[in-house]
């Protein structure tokens, strides 16, 4: 059926629902879950093809490159578009009761339109069809942040823009040299045509620098705890689970498929730093007095074990990263909807000052453990399949040492955990107001939070998609 | 040298400019225009490029990746130019904290 696409259409529903959604403010909630649950139907739609098929290329408009642009899907592109359509479903269920109708009739355009780059992103076949999704991802996670208003969001929300256009344009300068000395901007035609030169180093060098940026990788993870922790809370967990995975999947595509194989220097590079930030982010999450910065400096930790895959460079490795990207995504969602829902029930996110919030929300809080057990990465979580497979492969390729940070990292993050939920159970001396949490809110952060776990116990799934196409065949076999 | 060569040096040290200025500066109208001429910067680089071979038509591609940069760069710009309107009603400064709000 060349004349119906899956992918396409993913695109192309969620711009529609966020040109709705925003010609018809009024009726903005219910256009944009039904567009909410389109996109799921989608996504389930490219799978089968997947599953059926095979990974599929889909000339958008019969042009082809190198004029036209060029879809295309494998098992990589299908785990990120399920991962985002499994979030995306939640966040919307959840911010029905989160957001005020004056907020709503912004944040649901905004979000299809988010939506909407995140799937092209995913399903582009050419580094400037990239660059072009990853702006529009930025704009639009950009004015999500400023959405919560007050000093406090509108400067992260600028801080954020400023780092975001930066990082774009180191993108944009590695992608001019690398068609300057190739002649495509098509993934599959660069792979072919890359040779070692001065010019593709100096590429693959600002391309990464770039991506980096905007992945918040140690040391450049400077902007993201305080843009992270002003937004609305359904934003942060938007952001935190899909928005800084987007450049992660760009970065990881091209090294796969592009970047000279003699890259191994680079790679051990990027583990070190993603080791560091692990520890780092670890500690510094330990320090802070306020909820959401918490678990902001958790998700820079976080992202510090999906950069662990590089040097090890096996399919068992790359497998493991993306494995925690997915768990990570579902489970930072659960704790982001959970710590919203304090917020909302008592108006501040202090830790020291959590008042009996099990006793008054047990089904946040329970939430909020759960994910916090697949954060950890205990049996039998999501978290703890992708920290076992990184595991594996870190010894079978005798660089043990990366396994020692994934321990360490664990125990971080136990302690935060158990730091937060210990507050949860005792009064606090200051009892304050609460008002009412909406069920939505409290049912959608456990049901994420159970997704995550179910992520452990129904791991082959997941896996066996992955294998769709090879992604992580060529250069990356063992 | 040939003056694609030399254009496409020109746009490189814009880039560089602009990035030190990104930096350097603290007014947010700045940074903005900081990151104006790093965007020029790169699309100078790319229609540089695009003559590869000397006395030959330039290559179309890069020209109109550079269309959709500008039309990016617009509305970028744009975006950051209303926040900054916002961030200094509010805050009574166009600039952003040293530290970042606790």
């Amino acid at each position: 059926m060349p004349w119906l696409h899956w992918g396409v259409i993913a695109i192309v529903l969620p711009l529609a629902g966020a040109m709705s959604c925003f010609l018809w403010p009024r009726r903005a909630i219910p256009l944009g879950l039904v567009t909410a649950l389109g996109i799921v139907a989608c996504v389930a739609g490219l799978g089968w093809q997947l599953v059926e098929q095979g990974a599929q290329r889909y000339v958008v408009g019969g042009w082809g490159a190198p004029l036209g642009i060029d879809l295309y899907a494998d098992g990589l592109s299908l785990l990120m578009l399920m991962a985002t359509a499994a979030v995306g479903l939640g966040v919307s269920i959840y911010s029905i009761g989160y957001f005020n109708r004056e907020k709503a009739r912004y944040f649901w355009p905004l979000w299809m339109f988010l939506w909407a780059a995140l799937n092209a992103l995913f399903l582009s076949a050419d580094i400037f069809n990239l660059y072009v999704t990853l702006e529009l991802l930025g704009l639009a996670a950009v004015a999500l942040v400023a959405l919560a208003g007050g000093a406090e969001a509108l400067t992260g929300a600028m801080r954020y823009l400023l780092v975001s256009l930066l990082g774009s344009l180191f993108y944009l300068l590695g992608v001019a040299l690398l068609y300057h000395s190739s002649g495509s901007v098509d993934i599959a035609i660069l792979a072919a045509r890359v040779e070692s030169s001065p010019a593709v180093w100096a590429a693959v060098g600002l391309i990464s620098a770039g991506l980096l940026l905007k992945t918040a990788l140690f040391p450049l993870h400077f902007w993201l705890p305080s843009t992270h922790a002003s937004a609305p809370a359904p934003v942060s967990a938007l952001l935190s689970a899909l928005v800084v995975k987007a450049s992660f999947y760009i970065l990881l595509r091209l090294w796969l498929e592009i970047f000279p194989p003699t890259s191994a220097v680079l790679g051990q590079l990027l583990a070190l730093l993603g080791a560091a930030a692990v520890l780092w982010g670890g500690l510094q999450a330990l320090r802070q007095t306020r909820l959401k910065m918490l678990i902001a400096y958790s998700t820079v930790a976080q992202l510090g074990y999906l950069f662990l895959a590089f040097p090890l460079a096996s399919i068992t490795g790359w497998t493991g990263a993306l494995y925690m990207l997915l768990s990570h995504a579902v489970a930072k969602t659960a704790i982001f909807m959970a710590v919203g829902n304090i917020l909302y029930f008592g108006g501040h996110d202090r830790i020291a000052d959590l008042d009996r919030v099990v006793q008054r929300l047990p089904l946040t809080v329970t939430a909020f453990a759960l994910a916090g057990a697949s954060i950890m990465g205990l049996p039998p979580s999501g978290g703890f399949i992708a920290k076992w497979l990184l595991l594996e492969a870190a010894i079978r390729s005798g660089q043990w040492w990366w396994g020692g940070i994934l321990i360490l990292g664990g125990l971080l993050s136990a302690a935060w955990v158990f730091k937060v939920v210990g507050y949860a159970f005792t009064r606090s001396r200051a009892p304050h107001e609460s008002r009412a949490v909406p069920v939505g809110m409290e049912w959608s952060a456990l049901a994420m939070s159970m997704v995550a776990i179910l992520l452990g116990l129904f791991a082959s799934w997941p896996l066996a998609l992955m294998e769709i196409g090879l992604p992580f065949g060529g250069k990356g076999a063992e | 040298m040939i003056p694609a060569v030399l254009y496409a040096l020109v746009g490189m040290g814009l880039f560089a400019l602009g990035l030190f200025a990104l930096i350097v500066h603290t007014h947010l109208l700045r940074k903005i225009l900081a990151i104006n001429v790093m965007a020029s910067g790169v699309f100078l680089v790319l229609v540089a490029l695009a003559a590869r071979t000397r006395g030959a038509a330039p290559d179309p591609v890069p020209h109109a990746m550079v269309i959709t940069g500008i039309v990016v760069a617009v509305s970028a710009t744009a975006l950051a130019l209303a926040l900054m309107l916002r961030v200094s009603a509010e805050t009574g400064r166009a600039e952003l904290p040293e530290e970042p709000l606790e």
